[in-house]
Parts: C-alpha cells; sequence; structure tokens
C-alpha cells in the first residue's frame, strides 16, 4: 500500500518537504484536542448527581494565546504555500514549450517539433517543460499527481503549468475537472525518458523497416492508446483487419486495403466501423504521404504472418467489431455482448 | 431564573393529558395551514428526513459502483446522475435547512421568552417553498437526472450538458428563497422580540450561532439565486454570459457561485457549533467558558466566510496574487473555528461531565470538526492545494465538516431536545449504541478518502486504476455501517412517540427559558406569562441550584 504518489518532479520534491510541514501540524493539533476532550471527559467524568462544579467564566490569557499563536503558525504555511505557487505560476524562460488541447474526452498534445500524442506526453527529464493549455468545449484539469501538479483548461483562454521531470517512468494522467459522461476515463500516461531516449523517441528511431517506422509513428501519434493490441480500447483491434472485410455501421462493408487504411486515417467520419463511435480525430494535414505509409506497412504487419496480401477474409477480425460499451481505459472491458 | 409558574389551571384533554401544542387540534389542516413555530418544526423534521433519506440512497449507489474499479452497477451518466442528485439534495434540501429550520425554529422564540418567530405566516411560507422548490427538483432528478454535479459549472451546465438541468436550477431557487425569508425571520425574531431583561450579552450561544447564520442566508443566498438564474437563462436563450463561444466567462461564474456556496458552508456549519454550545454546557454542568469569545467568534466566521471564495479557484486560471490574498483571508477564517474548539474544550476541564447520547454526539463532533478543520489547512496553503484539489482529500474534509460536524451536531441536538418536542424520552441505551455505530462507519468510510486524496484520485470518477481499490473497498464497508448507524435513530424515535417514558419539564437538569419555563411540549403559546430574565446564559452554579422545575 503506497501512502503518497511517486515523487517524479523537482516541484513534487518540494511539495513534499511542505506537506510533512502541514502534516506535523495536523497531527500535532489533533493530538492535543483528542487528549483534551476524551482526557477531560474520563477525569472530570460525573461521580455523583450532586456533582455542582466551579463556574469558570473565561480567561482573556488564554484566549489570546489560542488566537495568537495558531494565526502565527498558519502565516508560516502561508508564507511556504505562497511561495511554492510562485514558482508554480512562473515558469522559466528557457521552458520547452508542448501544447496541450482537452476536448471531451481527451487530451491531444503537440510537441515544438510537430509530434503529436493523444492522451499520452512523454517528456525528458532535467530540462523545464512548460504547457500551455486550452480547451475546444467545457473545462477540463491537467493532472499529473506524481508531479503534484494540476491546472484546469479552460475554453476561450491560455493557462500553463511548467515542471522538470526528475524520474523516468511511467505515470498517471487525470482529468481532474468534471467533464461529462466520460470524465472518468480522460487521461492516460505521461512517459518521462532520459533525454537520449527522448531524442531517439522524437526523431523517430529515423532507421529501421517501414513497418517499424510505422510502429514507433503509431505510439507518437498516439494511435495505440486507442486501438491498443491486445485489449479492447475505444477503437478496433488492428490485428489481422489488413485484407479482410470490415462491416461498417450504415450496414455495408469494405476490404480494408491500402485505400481504406488512408482514407481511415485522414477522414476517419467517413466509414466507421460498425459498433464503433466517430471519435477519431482527423490526420489531415498532419502527417506526410510517407508517414500514411509507414504506418500501412505497420498494420499490414500485425496480420498474421501466413496473411500475405492476399489473406482470407474471414475469420481474425471478429473481435475488432466487438463495441466498446461502458469502456474503462484501465481495465479489460465486461463482457457485455 | 424568576419563578414564574410553568401553567395557571392547565386545560386537560379528553384523553386526560394536559393540553399541548401537540395534542390541541388534530385535524390535517391544523398541521399544513399551523403558523405555530413549533409546528412548523415538525412539518420541517418530516420532510428534511424524507429528503436526507433520499441523498442517502443516491450516496449508496456511489459507494457500490465504486467498490470495483470497472463500471458494474451504473452506466457513466448513471453515475454522473447519482452524485448530482447526492449533492444537490443533501446540501439544498437538507444541510442547509437541517438545524435552523428545524431546531431553530422551534428553540429560538422560546430560548429568548418569545410567543412565536416574528413573522408566523411568513415561516409557513418558508416550509412551502422548500417543499415546492423540492417537488421540482426531486422531479427533475425523477424525470431522467441532471448531470452537472451540485456545482453547475460553465460551459458544461449551460450549453453541454443534456440533461434537465434548468428545472434543477428553479428547484434550488425556489429553496434558496424558503433559506432567505427564514433568515430574515430569525434576524428581526431576536432583534425584537426578546423577553425583558434577555440582553444580547444573556443570549444562548445557540441563538448567536443561529443569529449569524441567518445574516448569511440573507446576503449571500440571492447571490446564488442570480447565478443559478443566469444560467437557465444562457441555457434557454444562448445569451452569453459563461459560455465562451458566446463571449462569456466560465470562471466568472465559479466566482459568484463561490461567493455564495463558501458562505452556505457556514450557513451549513454555524448551527451545529450553536448546538455543540448549549450541549458541552449541559452535560458538563458548567458555565461556557469564554462567552464573549464565542459569540463574537460566530459573527467573526460569518463575515469572513464571505471573502475567501477565491480559495476554490487556486488552479482555475485566476491571478497567483489573487490566489495569495485568498489563502491568507483563508486561514484567518481558520482562527474563529479553532477559538471555539478551544473553548468547548477549557469547558469540559473541571466540570461534571455524564455520557448521555448527546454528550457522546459532542465528543464526536468536536474530534471530527477539529480533523474537518485541520485538513482544510492543505487546501488552504497554495502550493498543497495545487496536487489536492478536486482529489477525494476535499472530499474527505468537507464530508468531516458536513457529517462529521453539522449532522453528529443534529443528531445530538435532536436528542437533547426531542423531550422538548415530543414530550417522551429515547431510549438511552440505544442512543448510545448508535452514536457509537455512526461515528466507527464515519470515519471508516471517510478517512481512506484522504489517503485516495494524496494518492491523487481525482473525484466524481466513475472508474478508478486498480491501485485505489483497497481504499475503496474500506470506504465502502464504512458507508455501510454508517447507513445502519443512521436507520437506527429512526426506528427508536418513532417508537419512542407512542412508548417512551414521558418526559418532564427539565430531564436533564439544564438551564435555559426552554427548560426552566415551560413545560415538554410546551403549550401552544410557549409560556403561560413573559418570562423576566434576570440571569446570564448557563448559570450552572452552585448556590443558585435551586430549582428544577415541572418534576
Amino acid at each position: 500500500m503506497n501512502f503518497m504518489p511517486e515523487i517524479a518532479s523537482e516541484w513534487a520534491g518540494k511539495w513534499e518537504w511542505l506537506n510533512w510541514y502541514l502534516n506535523f501540524w495536523m497531527v500535532f493539533f489533533t493530538v492535543l484536542i483528542f487528549i483534551g476532550v476524551f482526557g477531560f471527559a474520563i477525569k472530570y467524568r460525573r461521580r455523583s448527581e450532586a456533582d455542582r462544579p466551579k463556574p469558570i467564566l473565561g480567561s482573556v490569557p488564554l484566549e489570546i494565546l489560542w488566537i495568537v499563536v495558531p494565526f502565527l503558525i498558519s502565516m508560516t504555511m502561508f508564507a511556504w504555500g505562497a511561495a511554492l505557487y510562485y514558482d508554480y505560476g512562473s515558469p522559466p524562460q528557457n521552458a520547452t514549450e508542448i501544447y496541450v488541447i482537452g476536448k471531451q474526452w481527451m487530451f491531444h498534445t503537440q510537441h515544438p517539433g510537430g509530434q503529436r500524442e493523444i492522451n499520452e506526453l512523454h517528456v525528458p527529464t532535467g530540462r523545464p517543460i512548460k504547457l500551455t493549455m486550452s480547451s475546444e468545449d467545457v473545462i477540463h484539469s491537467f493532472f499529473i499527481p506524481a508531479f503534484r501538479l494540476k491546472r484546469d483548461i479552460v475554453p476561450g483562454r491560455y493557462t500553463s503549468i511548467w515542471f522538470t521531470a526528475t524520474k523516468p517512468g511511467k505515470y498517471h494522467l487525470f482529468c481532474a475537472e468534471y467533464c461529462g459522461t466520460q470524465h472518468s476515463q480522460m487521461g492516460g500516461s505521461i512517459y518521462v525518458m532520459e533525454p537520449a531516449d527522448y531524442e531517439s523517441w522524437l526523431s523517430g528511431g529515423g532507421t529501421g523497416s517501414m513497418a517499424s517506422q510505422g510502429e514507433k509513428l503509431f505510439s507518437q501519434l498516439g494511435c495505440s492508446t486507442c486501438h491498443q493490441l491486445t485489449q479492447q480500447g475505444r477503437c478496433p483491434i488492428l490485428s489481422n483487419v489488413f485484407g479482410s472485410k470490415v462491416e461498417l455501421q450504415n450496414g455495408s462493408t469494405v476490404v480494408a486495403d491500402e485505400a481504406y487504411v488512408r482514407e481511415s486515417i485522414l477522414t476517419p467520419s467517413a466509414k466507421v466501423v460498425a459498433g464503433f463511435q466517430s471519435i477519431m480525430p482527423s490526420y489531415q494535414g498532419q502527417i506526410s504521404e510517407q508517414n500514411i505509409l509507414q504506418l500501412i506497412a505497420y498494420v499490414k504487419s500485425l496480420s498474421a504472418p501466413a496473411a500475405a496480401p492476399a489473406a482470407t477474409p474471414s475469420g481474425g477480425p471478429a473481435e475488432a467489431k466487438e463495441p466498446a460499451t461502458g469502456p474503462n481505459r484501465f481495465q479489460p472491458p465486461r463482457e457485455t455482448k | 431564573m424568576s419563578s414564574v409558574p410553568l401553567v395557571h389551571e392547565q386545560p386537560i384533554t379528553p384523553e386526560g393529558r394536559t393540553v399541548n401544542y401537540l395534542n390541541v387540534r388534530h385535524s390535517i389542516a391544523s398541521w399544513l395551514l399551523t403558523v405555530d413555530h413549533k409546528r412548523i418544526c415538525i412539518l420541517y423534521l418530516v420532510s428534511i428526513t424524507f429528503f436526507f433519506i433520499i441523498g442517502g440512497l443516491a450516496a449508496t449507489l456511489i459507494r457500490l459502483e465504486l467498490i470495483t474499479p470497472g463500471g458494474d452497477l451504473l452506466t457513466a451518466d448513471g453515475y454522473n446522475k447519482a452524485f448530482t442528485a447526492h449533492g444537490i439534495v443533501m446540501i439544498f434540501f437538507f444541510l442547509v435547512p437541517s438545524i435552523p429550520a428545524t431546531l431553530g425554529n422551534f428553540l429560538i422564540p422560546i430560548m429568548i421568552g418569545a410567543r412565536d418567530l416574528a413573522f408566523p405566516k411568513l415561516n409557513l411560507l418558508s416550509w412551502y417553498l422548500l417543499m415546492i422548490g423540492a417537488i421540482v427538483a426531486m422531479g427533475a432528478l425523477f424525470l431522467g437526472g441532471v448531470d452537472t454535479g451540485w456545482t453547475f459549472y460553465t460551459p458544461y451546465s449551460s450549453r453541454y450538458s443534456n440533461t434537465y438541468v434548468s428545472i434543477a436550477i428553479i428547484g434550488a431557487f425556489l429553496a434558496g428563497f424558503s433559506s432567505i425569508l427564514t433568515g430574515l425571520n430569525f434576524v428581526v425574531t431576536v432583534h425584537m422580540m426578546r423577553a425583558p431583561g434577555m440582553y444580547w450579552s444573556r443570549l444562548p450561544l445557540f441563538v448567536w450561532a443561529l443569529y449569524a447564520t441567518s445574516l448569511i442566508q440573507i446576503l449571500a443566498t440571492p447571490v446564488l439565486a442570480i447565478t443559478l438564474l443566469l444560467v437557465a437563462v444562457e441555457r434557454s436563450f444562448r445569451i452569453g454570459i459563461f459560455d465562451p463561444a458566446l463571449g462569456g466567462d466560465p470562471v466568472l461564474f465559479q466566482h459568484m457561485f463561490w461567493f455564495y456556496s463558501h458562505p452556505a458552508v457556514y450557513i451549513m456549519i454555524l448551527p451545529g457549533m450553536g448546538v455543540i454550545n448549549e450541549l458541552v454546557t449541559c452535560f458538563s454542568r458548567k458555565r461556557i467558558f469564554g462567552y464573549e469569545a464565542i459569540a463574537v467568534a460566530h459573527v467573526a466566521l460569518a463575515v469572513i466566510s464571505f471573502l475567501v471564495w477565491g480559495h476554490h479557484l487556486f488552479v482555475s486560471g485566476q491571478s497567483i496574487y489573487a490566489g495569495m490574498v485568498f489563502s491568507i483571508l483563508s486561514f484567518a477564517v481558520a482562527i474563529p473555528s479553532a477559538v471555539k474548539v478551544f473553548n468547548w474544550t477549557a469547558t469540559m476541564y473541571r466540570g461534571s461531565i455524564s455520557y448521555d447520547t448527546p454528550m457522546l454526539y459532542t465528543f464526536g463532533f468536536i474530534g471530527l470538526f477539529t480533523i474537518g478543520g485541520l485538513t482544510g489547512l492543505p487546501l488552504a496553503t497554495l502550493a498543497v492545494d495545487v496536487h489536492l484539489s478536486d482529489t477525494y482529500f476535499v472530499i474527505a474534509h468537507f464530508h468531516y465538516i458536513m457529517v462529521g460536524g453539522m449532522v453528529l451536531a443534529y443528531l445530538g441536538g435532536l436528542h437533547f431536545w426531542w423531550p422538548k418536542i415530543t414530550g417522551r424520552m429515547y431510549p438511552e441505551g440505544w442512543g448510545k449504541f448508535a452514536a457509537l455505530v455512526i461515528f466507527v462507519g464515519f470515519n471508516l468510510t471517510f478517512f481512506p478518502q484522504f489517503l485516495l486524496g494524496y494518492l491523487g484520485m481525482p473525484r466524481r470518477y466513475y472508474t478508478y486504476p486498480d491501485e485505489f481499490q483497497v481504499y475503496h473497498v474500506l470506504s465502502s464497508a464504512g458507508a455501510s455501517i454508517l447507513a445502519a448507524g443512521f436507520a437506527i435513530p429512526v426506528f427508536y424515535l418513532l417508537w419512542s412517540l407512542r412508548n417512551g417514558p414521558m418526559a418532564t419539564a427539565n430531564p436533564w437538569g439544564a438551564k435555559g427559558l426552554e427548560w426552566e419555563h415551560t413545560t415538554s411540549p410546551p403549550i401552544t403559546e410557549n409560556f403561560v406569562e413573559t418570562p423576566i430574565v434576570t440571569e446570564e446564559a448557563y448559570h450552572y452554579a452552585p448556590e443558585q441550584e435551586p430549582e428544577i422545575v415541572g418534576a
């Protein structure tokens, strides 16, 4: 059982010290009052119905004492908290800027080099990163417990947070402001990487086969958060799809060939698979034709080794048609069909 | 107190009992058209108990759903509607009216030696407004529900939600007017109708607390009414106020909403503090420690509570300097609360403390309110709130105040004045047992939520990562104990109405006009002759001891 999330940013480290300071005083006063109340309750319990204790009117020195001392203690909390909050509100000039758009119910992030992610954010350690955020619809909130950071994303204005990550790993990203039906599904992961790993992630590798480049793109563009490989996400599983017949929302079918995959990337709402909602964003104008080809190569590679170009049309894709009812990104979905 | 006789030549009912406000008339109209503040207290008591059960059922759905990380029992929308229903019903229809409209209604005129409130018909109108508001709001909940949360944040509530938001808003609006009129009635009554000798410095502190509460109700509730109406206007007529797509400002809504809703927190706790003043003195048989300090602290809380709303907006995009001002003021508002806790503890010092049920609730209140108050400090501390805001830490914090504080005080007060209100004693053994069950169940329900908050579990989540499950299971287990604890008093209090021993005028040996100058239950006019007050409140002193009247 953990009692605190991991400490994965410089600010989180400073936050912990302040929090321990507050915890100290909270425990101190709780114990003081409990000893007072329960101690007096036992010590001065009624021993006889005839008890008539002497009245005590009060004490001005005591009143002053328990006004002034708690007030002074609380001002130390205020000062420490305000200093750290000033830090929170003042990103350094040299911070790398990453943009975040919140919409029902996902976070879009984009790196300075143009790399986009959905519900994920890859960041390097040791370098200040500033997130500039806005919303397309309602108020959301970008919350990373391991960084002890949160900021509302408000439509019609820009808000920002900044951090310097310290510890490589994968951490929760939550939406912390109630935003409607799938509020609890909005979010994903923050990946903190060593700077070198981050650079190679950014460049998408650069070497390797088309398919392996496509695989990196698949993760880099955020496709993998919804099109998961092993379990049903909010979107169809793509294994064994290529070359097969796909049933569409309007009842017709289409063969999943190169043209269909390309169309699904650029205008995803054109031919939606039966049982799914049209929630995928368009990548029109955002990726090069070469990247599309790499992605197609990757999707091809997901079909069974035997499934060469003229693959069997039947079999495989059945599970991909499972509708994502009551989705929970933390759990395999329930069998509702 | 002066020795005014309790009753002259009491009239007798056909059943052979002395006439009091309960048995003087029996028709349904005599209840629904009554202008007797004591009968209106009963009307409120019955109706808010019903609302508490509705709100409790919504809480039950929430806790059942959260036992597992996935979505099992409810749909996502169903869950969102359940927590919205819980919030709206518990806040607008239970907590805000709870102590003021029941115990306050019953006791304020009697405690100050008056025959009734200043405006008896207005008092009845307040109850009807609450009922109409409740019917409208419950209508919205049962027609299909509302999914905005009780906070109605824009632009979600004003544009994106497809639920019965406007109807729920009208319900809350009407309930708001009930609250305003009750506050107005209390303020005028306390100013104008005190008995001879009942100076301000002699008022029971319960009256001081409700006076401070009433000021907030009168000054803050209209702001809520306006704000909610603006949301309904934006929803219906697309007039841009809060929605940026129409040129509005969504954060403006938060400022206006919390300008009411933070003071409203004190509407929901000050009356509880008022009750504790009465209980801690009676069951310690001792004058309150620092009467003036507590009286001033009640009013100070009411005043400062208007200046701290911005602490709900530390991560909302408010300027960091505004945040600092609100942070200092939020620490300042903690001081009057601390003063009261210290004074209650000091009142027990060298007292003669008995462990009757109301006193058990008092111990519970002081302990849980202390924890609830102290856990407000991290939330007032700017940087720490950045992590904790909108997590379960906040949920736990305000439930320690609202349930651990207000509901325990309400139950304590209800047991304490039950003999006065009904003329019957409740079964003491069951009373103590239920108090202990509630204390244990409450802590098991809400303490794990502090830990969840530190871990980063956001509020209003229908599903959650596996690692949080153990705390949710503990919390739901606690909630089932808590529910049982709340159910027990319903049964034995109803049972006592017929079978409880008859209460004497002053079964606790307590001080105050309601105990020493009228019967249990009182006559419709409260007093045979207007009492003349000749001593301070809480005069539990040996030499003044002789009279235990009506025995």
